[in-house]
Order: C-alpha cells, then sequence, then structure tokens
C-alpha cells in the first residue's frame, strides 16, 4: 500500500518537473491564473501539445510572455486578445464562436440532431412494418385463419 | 426513400468519405495561416546587426521587401541561403531578421556564405519575432511598399517554391525582378 502510495506520488512529482522554467508570482491567483492560461493556449510549433506541456523555444517564449503579462495586471481576455492578433484563433483551444469557427462549435449538435432523427425514422418504419399488413397479406390471414376452423 | 435507393447509401456514404479522405492527402495540417495578412508590419525598434544603427519599420516602406526570419542554429537556413543570395543578384529587396542568435556567429555566417540582406534586424529576444507570429525559422514575410504584410511563407524558400508560387504573389503585390533570375546549378 505504501509503495503504491509512493508511486503515485512519484507520478505526479514527474507531472510537475516537466516545465523548465518556473516564475516566482507575486500573487498565488496570478500563478493559478498563469496554469490556466498555459492549459488553454495551443504551441503554435508543436500543434498538439498546449503552451504548458511544450519544451519548443516558441513555447518558452510564450510562456515568458505570459507570466510578464500576468505580473503587469493584463486581464485573461487581454492576454488571449493578444495571442490570437499575432497567432491567430489557432493558439487557443477553445476558439472564439463565429466565422471559421463555427463549424467547430456546430457540427456535434448537427450531427446529434441528425442521430436522433435517423433514430426516430428507423423505430418508426420498423413499428409500422410490424403493425400493419397489406390487404395481400391480410387476405391470406384470413385464408389460414378459416382452414384451421374447418379442419 | 424508396427501396431501391436505399440500398445505394452505404455507396454513397463511402463516395463522400473517400472525396473527404482524398482531400486530406494533398492538405498540409501543419499549414497554418498567418494572423497578420493584410495588417501593417509590426512596429518594432531594433539594433542592426552590421553596424551602429536603430532600425525601425520605417525601412520596410517605399519598396516590396521580403522580411526573412533567420538564425545560424536554423538547418533549413543554411539550406535556403544560397538561394537569397540569387534573388539578391536578381533585384529582390530582402530585409533580415537574426532571430533568437548570437550576432557574432551571425556576422561569421554572412562573412562565409555571402550577404543577401540589404539590412539585418537583431532580434535577439525573439520580440519582434512574437509580434509577427514567427513559430519557426525560417519563414518569410511578403511586405508591400505600404508596409503591410500580404504573404508569409512558412520554410525553405529554393527555386521550385519560388518558380511555382512565391513569385507570382511578388508581382501581384508590385515586386519587379530588375536581373533574370539565375538558372540554378544542375
Amino acid at each position: 500500500m505504501r509503495t503504491l502510495l509512493g508511486l503515485v506520488l512519484l507520478c505526479y512529482a514527474l507531472a510537475a518537473a516537466a516545465v523548465i522554467e518556473t516564475y516566482e508570482f507575486s500573487d498565488p491567483a496570478l500563478e493559478e491564473r498563469y496554469h490556466a492560461l498555459s492549459q488553454e493556449l495551443r504551441c503554435p510549433k508543436c500543434q498538439n501539445q498546449n503552451i504548458a506541456d511544450s519544451n519548443a523555444p516558441i513555447a518558452q517564449d510564450l510562456r515568458k510572455q505570459l507570466y510578464q503579462q500576468l505580473e503587469a495586471g493584463a486581464s485573461d481576455e487581454e492576454i488571449l486578445e493578444y495571442m490570437v492578433a499575432r497567432y491567430g484563433e489557432f493558439v487557443r483551444y477553445r476558439p472564439e464562436m463565429g466565422g471559421a469557427t463555427l463549424i467547430l462549435w456546430l457540427a456535434p449538435l448537427l450531427l446529434l440532431v441528425l442521430a436522433a432523427g435517423v433514430a426516430v425514422a428507423v423505430v418508426r418504419s420498423r413499428r409500422n412494418a410490424a403493425e400493419a399488413l397489406s390487404d395481400e397479406e391480410q387476405r391470406k390471414l384470413q385464408e389460414m385463419l378459416e382452414r384451421e376452423q374447418d379442419a | 426513400m424508396a427501396p431501391r435507393l436505399k440500398l445505394f447509401l452505404p455507396l454513397i456514404l463511402f463516395v463522400v468519405l473517400a472525396l473527404f479522405l482524398f482531400r486530406g492527402l494533398s492538405l498540409d495540417p501543419r499549414a497554418m495561416p498567418s494572423a497578420l495578412i493584410d495588417k501593417p508590419f509590426p512596429s518594432f525598434t531594433l539594433p542592426a546587426l552590421q553596424r551602429e544603427q536603430t532600425l525601425d519599420r520605417s525601412l520596410l516602406l517605399g519598396k516590396v521587401s521580403l522580411v526573412n526570419i533567420w538564425a545560424t542554429w536554423c538547418i533549413s537556413c543554411r539550406v535556403e541561403h544560397p538561394y537569397l543570395n540569387q534573388l539578391t543578384e536578381a533585384g529582390v529587396h530582402i530585409v533580415g531578421v537574426n532571430y533568437k542568435d548570437d550576432s557574432d556567429a551571425a556576422k561569421r555566417w554572412l562573412a562565409d556564405l555571402g550577404d543577401p540582406y540589404s539590412i539585418n534586424v537583431v532580434d535577439a529576444e525573439g520580440s519582434l519575432g512574437i509580434d509577427l507570429g514567427v513559430y519557426g525559422a525560417p519563414e518569410t514575410y511578403f511586405v508591400d511598399a505600404e508596409g503591410v504584410i500580404r504573404y508569409r511563407h512558412v520554410g525553405v524558400i529554393d527555386e521550385r517554391v519560388w518558380n511555382s508560387k512565391l513569385a507570382a504573389i511578388y508581382r501581384e503585390i508590385g515586386g519587379e525582378l530588375p536581373q533574370q533570375l539565375a538558372e540554378a546549378s544542375p
């Protein structure tokens, strides 16, 4: 049990060591926002990592920018605006809704509606098929039943 | 839907999917449009590399320029360097931005390999790089005579990419080639 706990703690230590440079923040609240924003911003060079996880030089530079701007008192919106003005909506993992990113936001909803529509249609057609017999089938059924009674 | 048509549904779905995948073959997932297209080149105040001088964005006004982001640690920059020399010989105005580099090493590089740049801006901290949205070297910005960024090329400029794409963009934004570009030696 103790070894397991040790191993679990060690994993946390590795994750914490992944970011190389550390910044001293004047306020713990700033540090929290630093971590939130560096998770949110995408590294332009290594496109499937955020800047918190990436060791690319550009990610280091952007972390430094982030730190300096936080210490200078910039709001989250101002910082995101600064990054987007330079690197495009691309740098945000949650891009602003509208324009080219609209399809990103709406596609899941559209697919859900489409899937629900297909499901409803399938269920309905099955139920109809079970209930309704054609005239021909109805006549045959009647014949069979009558034969049964005669026998 | 007619039952006959329903039978073709898987085929139709397959064709649509295949079209998307086929398109994906020729797309570059790393291609990222610059956020600064059709925006003025960001202002800066930085030293020149080879002389005592402070430079700003006014050096880009009045003629079409290529702004080339380079560094001695960048291997691809070495690859494109000879072609930049050729472009300069043909009369293209190239401004260098020596990006996060050691200035002495940069001067040696230009002495050894030739200097295609009309002037070099020293961006030791990469601050101009961030303002430009640079994410790696080499990158080349096509700036028109009003100092507006019209195109960004990421990666090496060589004869193939110049002839197939960049020359047309250069001409479109008003760039001229006074001299014929030398044919690359086979």
